[in-house]
């Protein structure tokens, strides 16, 4: 599904990744950890596409293509989602507006009528209740007022909705209550498939008991230094970060 | 909203220029350049007109002779040569009294690339139509229908001839020809426009509507428009305006004028798309108009407008509360681009007791362009209970546009109650990048975007023209943001 090789990428010529490497395949799910400024977030960005970051060397390759050139809402017709960390406000565009447009961008670009009016309804009915979400949320304006947690729950409802092939979640689980975060774990849970596969970005252990990944990774000043099994994430609980970073 | 689909957007995104600017080839009879009292005569002589007419032409001459072009607005535009333009452009074959189906060929496919075929808005049996073309209305749809209700809806040359004491009553009661430079310019010289009579208790049972247009070079437009609603009675009016591109400036100094009486309601909107200049700021339309209504007891005035054309706007549709009761509202969303300056707001003069007004007012700037918003909200002394509810947001795109706001509140009586609240801000990186993520291109991003802040305003629209907005929203704004 995804392999990203030697990945290196700059902010304002200050280098933030330095050659990550990394293979998740269809029906996998990678659990990304680490301290602050390791550089997790901007992985998230330069694989979504994000223009402030400079791609200087490596590739990112999906489903055998390179994505790596593409604009990013060519790599999201491609089937990468982001789940943002903090989601942006839209005034007067309503959360069903919002989808409706993103549904039917990425329709278009693959060559597709407009999703009907009635199926698009029966969609967001099925979604909203998987995710628990109260029909009157369905017609505020996107983010404007929303609590954490309420952004956080709008994000993974469009990502039911666009069903992407590569979804990324970074620190969903931020802002979350214990309510929430089950809630929305288990909407991801719900939507994993074999043939799609997920990126936790976390900095807790928290959110993987409910969200079991296949592998972990550390990522520490750039690049991954660590990976293994769901058992690192305790032992990263456990010890904290600071002898990662003597590895 | 439906038949508009993303398709039809996208390729006209891809026409980049601006999309009205044809120049319809109809051979027009036009007046000498230059104003003078004779140019005065021979417009009121042209138009048949009675002596009353001609001579209120020429008081209003006369007094703007003594008058000096307003420079307090904030705008920066070299001043017209009002000797170098003509006052009087008529297209030649048209024929007012004609049907439709005598009106010229070539006229009714400019009609057509205006996107306004008279053919198609016949069948919705919607909307009556009276079009000027430069100085003269061309041709008015549904006569006959209004007429069975007792509606007078015409070209105001026609009023003139057919309803004198109608128009004699009321033409000058709400802008005087003293108001200022551009309306007293206005009266002198004014070609043709609509006029239009509800009468007492009938709802008018379509929306009326008149489309502008400025095809001669070197002309000017100066078209009136006088609308009476008579005690009880109800009409929702539009008004679209378009011209061809020109690399030199047009002035278009339009007057209207409504009258609400006891318990009557006015919905005025507007759609004004003039040429706005090209990308370096040659050419484009001067667009000094104004706009008042007033409004007699328990009646109410409406007005809305979508400002997207011009290269200079000077515009501030206003209401006079004079009844009790009455309510005045003002609903405007102006965008400019590239060099576009657009000085535009509103004055809710609050004379009456309990009078209400509300005044929406959404910017949005880009390019090198000046928007600013002036408004005046004035409570007399004897206007008890007056309330006022004012916002005025503005959003930016880039770094080198401008957005003003100059609020002026005079409140003479201390049980009023004024608000007015204002926002200002820019379109983000953020904002875009995150809808670039969910599958929508920048363009299409800054449409939501823009869409959504402007939502307010284009829901107080007639379902036709707020698609019609919509577009022209998107295509002003077209490669507005790098």
């Amino acid at each position: 599904m995804l392999k990203i090789e030697n990945l290196q990428a700059q902010i304002e010529d200050k280098e933030i990744l330095k050659g990550l490497n990394i293979e998740v395949k269809a029906g996998e799910v990678h659990a990304i950890m680490g301290p602050n400024g390791a550089g997790k977030s901007t992985m998230a960005s330069v694989i979504a596409g994000k223009e402030e970051y400079e791609v200087t060397g490596g590739t990112i390759e999906l489903n055998g293509e390179d994505i790596s050139e593409l604009a990013p809402e060519e790599r999201a017709h491609a089937g990468v989602f982001l789940s943002f960390q903090y989601p942006v406000e839209i005034p007067g565009v309503t959360v069903t507006n919002f989808i409706k447009s993103s549904i039917n961008e990425s329709r278009k670009a693959q060559g597709l009528e407009e999703m009907p009016a009635k199926d698009l309804l029966k969609k967001i009915r099925e979604k909203s209740q998987l995710l628990e979400i109260d029909r009157k949320f369905l017609s505020r304006s996107l983010n404007e007022g929303f609590s954490g947690g309420e952004k956080k729950r709008n994000e993974i409802f469009q990502m039911a909705m666009l069903e992407p092939k590569l979804a990324i979640l970074d620190e969903t689980d931020s802002g979350l209550d214990i309510d929430a975060l089950r809630i929305v774990a288990n909407g991801v849970n719900k939507l994993k498939s074999k043939d799609n596969a997920v990126i936790v970005i976390t900095h807790y252990q928290r959110l993987l008991d409910y969200i079991v990944p296949d592998f972990v990774h550390v990522l520490h000043d750039g690049k991954i230094v660590k990976s293994g099994t769901k058992e690192l994430a305790l032992e990263l609980e456990e010890k904290g970060y600071d002898w990662i970073k003597e590895l | 909203m439906s038949k508009y689909t993303e398709d039809d957007l996208k390729k006209e995104l891809e026409t980049q220029e601006y999309e009205y600017g044809f120049y319809t080839d109809i051979e027009s009879d036009t007046f000498p350049k230059g104003l003078n009292e004779d140019i005065v005569r021979a417009i009121s002589k042209k138009k048949n007109e009675p002596e009353w007419m001609t001579e209120w032409r020429l008081d209003a001459f006369r007094i703007w002779e003594q008058m000096e072009e307003p420079e307090w607005a904030n705008v920066n535009y070299e001043k017209p040569d009002f000797q170098a333009i003509s006052y009087y452009s008529a297209p030649k074959k048209a024929d007012p009294n004609k049907s439709l189906d005598d009106v010229d060929p070539e006229l009714l496919e400019m009609y057509k690339k205006l996107g306004i075929s008279v053919d198609e808005q016949k069948k919705l049996q919607g909307v009556a139509v009276d079009i000027v073309v430069d100085s003269v209305s061309v041709a008015t749809t549904f006569k006959k229908t209004l007429a069975e209700k007792g509606i007078i809806f015409m070209p105001i040359s026609e009023a003139i001839q057919e309803h004198p004491e109608l128009v004699k009553k009321y033409m000058g009661t709400v802008v005087p020809k003293t108001d200022n430079f551009y309306a007293a310019l206005n009266s002198a010289v004014f070609t043709d426009g609509s006029f239009c009579y509800i009468p007492k208790g009938v709802k008018c049972p379509m929306e009326l509507s008149t489309y502008f247009r400025i095809n001669e070079g070197g002309t000017g437009q100066f078209e009136r428009t006088l609308l009476i609603a008579d005690e009880s009675s109800y009409v929702s009016y539009l008004e679209g305006c378009t011209a061809p591109a020109r690399d030199e400036n047009q002035l278009h100094a339009a007057v209207v004028e409504l009258i609400a009486m006891d318990a009557a309601e006015i919905k005025y909107s507007t759609v004004q798309n003039w040429f706005p200049g090209d990308k370096e700021g040659q050419g484009g339309v001067y667009n000094f108009v104004t706009k008042r209504g007033i409004c007699e007891t328990n009646a109410k005035i409406s007005w809305t407008q979508v400002e997207t054309g011009s290269a200079v706007t000077w515009k501030y549709p206003s209401c006079i509360l004079k009844g009790n009761n009455s309510v005045g509202e003002f609903y405007s969303i102006a965008v400019t681009n590239n060099f576009q300056q657009a000085d535009t707001g509103t004055k809710m003069i609050h004379l009456g007791k309990n009078t209400k007004s509300t005044i929406i007012s959404k910017g949005i700037s880009a390019g090198k362009s000046q928007n600013s918003y002036r408004g005046l909200v004035q409570i007399n002394a004897r206007a008890e209970n007056a309330r006022n509810f004012s916002q005025c947001d503005s959003l930016l795109m880039g770094d080198q546009c401008g957005a003003h706001t100059f609020p002026y509140i005079e409140a003479k009586n201390t049980t009023a109650q004024i608000e007015h609240e204002a926002t200002t801000s820019k379109i983000g990186e953020d904002q875009l990048f995150y809808c670039n993520q969910r599958g929508i291109d920048t363009e299409k991003a800054i449409a939501l975007i823009v869409n959504g802040f402007s939502k307010d305003v284009l829901n107080k629209l007639p379902m036709e023209f707020a698609v019609e907005a919509q577009k022209l929203l998107e295509i002003s704004l077209e490669g507005s943001v790098g």
